[in-house]
């Protein structure tokens, strides 16, 4: 029973992760490897607001996230608009503005476990005999929430439409009037609002730590590798997979497998079946 | 100044056209109009060690300026010849510097054994590791090699082997400065002539056509995954021996040689120096590790540091120093009328 729950929670929790960074790559084909560093930057974003400015809660998140995206669209606009199109360089670029800004938090103090941000409501309640907190029960629900509302947009919105207009195919999206900078622009700024939401629900069950940008951004690699770059669906039953496979080496092995579970899933993906679980597609595209 | 109706342009140099296009040499001046940056490079890395020999600390930063050249250049060869971006150059310091510590401390071979077994070692784990996602296009390698460094980090750290958090320490060192000096030099040297020779070659021209057409490669009947494979085969050996080296000039091999730095600063300078020249890697090294050191005091700042400048460069300046001098060299510019 508590693999199940806390399986779950960690599925959830990880495809909340990994879902800001597969939304920039199935739209704008951009590998944004700052994707850690700005879920690490809303963070102390959020603990600035609180302990600093002294302003409340839940105008803090929203200061948080809206500042993160903010910071999304300024790193489109300012840097990868100039480099669209080179491959080596945006990877390098968004390598480096990663580095930077995590780089840039640790040398600005961000050490230590001092950093933490309360939960929304403190207590816990047993379900099928397992003590789980109400944070994680707010990570599942939220995370729910999200992947509908996400879901809700991309359907029904003319924005969210053009975004799936040019994931599909960029050229004949642009051809109907669809201006494909836009709407990178907007991907980014909406997968650092995601990172930064996820961040905002995850953190309060830890501590700020930098190397949480790290593993976020290797976690959330991971996820969208073995569902299929790209792929939302495939995105979520990874996470899935590497969430149980994650709780399983917890319980029955030890926390230190944890990282070399995903590597070692990752491995296997791109061996068995390179374009993921879900990425039909685009078999014929990625391999050489 | 009034540019409306000039426009610049760019002419060979005659000098350039006879030694080089035409390769009619007829005078001394000519042979060292072609052999002079060569001659610059060996002679300026060769004299180095003595104009720094009154200051010992600077003669110690040559040797880490050497292993990020080889760093630098191996990326620039992965980077800008096969199109692979390796964002984990730490990896390969990494794993030549605990087989040189294997092979060193637990099987006593001597120094100039274990360097370059160590490095042949290092070379063949890392292209088994990476081999997966070597038949892949795209982002695949640059994220299985940003994973790397950071995987081995903590299954050291977790597991305890390797002598765990504080490393291996007992590595036999250098009989002096000079030799120490010297090794790296030429090790350097001997890297940076023999890959432009090797690209010159006919694999050398497999290899950019794997980077500016697969399909092509592929249709002409080569195995396009077997060349990147021997591609990060000759890249991480060299990545290896410069660990190697480094894990015997410090006589130690721990975590901090997946640090960061080795992944970030070989980057940058790859960049600031320009890609696909293999001595604008050297050039950038040159700039940027001795600038590392005044930086010491900033911490782990030095790397926001060389991202900003990173960045700026591709932005702005994408080509690099290096073909910046190189068009200088070999060309005059003029405004003419239109």
């Amino acid at each position: 029973m508590e693999i199940i729950v806390y399986g779950i929670i960690n599925s959830v929790t990880l495809s909340l992760m990994a879902l800001g960074f597969t939304l920039v790559y199935s739209i704008s084909r951009l590998p944004n490897f700052a994707h850690g560093a700005l879920y690490i930057t809303c963070g102390y974003i959020v603990w600035i607001c609180i302990n600093a400015l002294g302003l409340g809660y839940f105008p803090s998140i929203v200061l948080g996230i809206a500042a993160t995206s903010a910071i999304g669209a300024l790193i489109y606009r300012l840097i990868i608009l100039r480099i669209r199109g080179m491959e080596i360089s945006e990877i390098i670029a968004t390598y480096a503005i990663g580095l930077a800004i995590i780089e840039g938090l640790r040398w600005g103090g961000l050490r230590g476990s001092t950093f933490t941000l309360p939960s929304f409501i403190a207590g816990s309640v047993e379900i099928g005999g397992v003590a789980v907190d109400y944070q994680r029960l707010f990570v599942l629900v939220f995370g729910v929430v999200v992947f509908a509302a996400l879901n809700v947009f991309v359907k029904f919105t003319k924005t969210g439409l053009a975004l799936k207009g040019i994931a599909q195919d960029e050229r004949a999206a642009m051809m109907l009037g669809i201006d494909s900078d836009r709407i990178a622009l907007i991907s980014l700024a909406l997968g650092s609002g995601l990172s930064a939401f996820a961040a905002v629900l995850i953190l309060p069950l830890g501590s700020i730590v930098v190397e949480t940008g790290y593993n976020v951004l290797i976690y959330s690699i991971a996820v969208s590798i073995i569902g299929g770059l790209g792929s939302w669906g495939g995105a979520i039953l990874a996470s899935f997979i590497v969430g149980f496979a994650q709780i399983l080496t917890e319980v029955f092995l030890s926390t230190h497998y944890q990282m070399v579970i995903s590597l070692l899933a990752i491995i296997v993906t791109l061996l068995v079946k390179p374009s993921g679980i879900f990425g039909k597609q685009k078999e014929l595209d990625d391999r050489v | 100044m009034n540019n409306e109706h000039k426009r610049k342009e760019r002419i060979d140099r005659g000098i350039k056209v006879r030694s080089d296009g035409i390769f009619a040499i007829s005078s001394l001046r000519e042979m060292m109009y072609l052999a002079g940056p060569r001659i610059l490079l060996i002679a300026g890395l060769l004299l180095l060690p003595l104009v720094l020999g009154l200051a010992p600390y600077w003669k110690r930063v040559i040797n880490i300026m050497c292993v990020y050249a080889l760093l630098a250049i191996s990326f620039d060869f992965l980077a800008n010849c096969v199109g692979l971006v390796c964002l984990g150059g730490s990896m390969f310091i990494g794993l030549g510097g605990y087989f040189a510590a294997i092979f060193n401390v637990y099987l006593h071979l001597p120094v100039y054994l274990s360097i370059p077994a160590a490095a042949a070692a290092g070379a063949v784990v890392s292209t088994i590791l990476i081999l997966p996602c070597l038949s892949l296009r795209g982002v695949y390698f640059a994220i299985v090699t940003l994973m790397y460094p950071l995987l081995f980090t903590r299954v050291i750290e977790a597991f305890n082997i390797l002598g765990g958090s504080n490393g291996i320490t007992g590595l036999d060192s250098f009989p002096g400065q000079n030799p120490e000096n010297y090794i790296i030099i030429g090790i350097l040297l001997a890297v940076v002539f023999g890959l432009r020779r090797l690209l010159k070659e006919d694999i050398g021209l497999v290899m950019h056509a794997v980077k500016d057409n697969d399909q092509s490669v592929r249709a002409s009947g080569i195995d396009v995954a077997r060349i990147k494979a021997l591609a990060v085969l000759i890249a991480s050996f060299i990545g290896c021996l410069g660990g190697a080296y480094l894990a015997h000039l410090y006589m130690w091999a721990g975590l901090s040689l997946f640090a960061l730095d080795f992944s970030i600063i070989p980057i940058a300078a790859v960049t600031i120096g320009g890609g696909g020249t293999l001595f604008g890697a050297v050039v950038g090294c040159f700039i940027l590790v001795p600038l590392s050191e005044f930086l010491r005091v900033f911490g782990t700042f030095r790397i926001v540091l060389y991202c900003a400048v990173l960045t700026g460069f591709i932005v702005f300046k994408s080509e690099g120093l290096m073909a910046w001098c190189t068009r200088k060299y070999e060309q005059f510019e003029r405004w003419v009328e239109v």
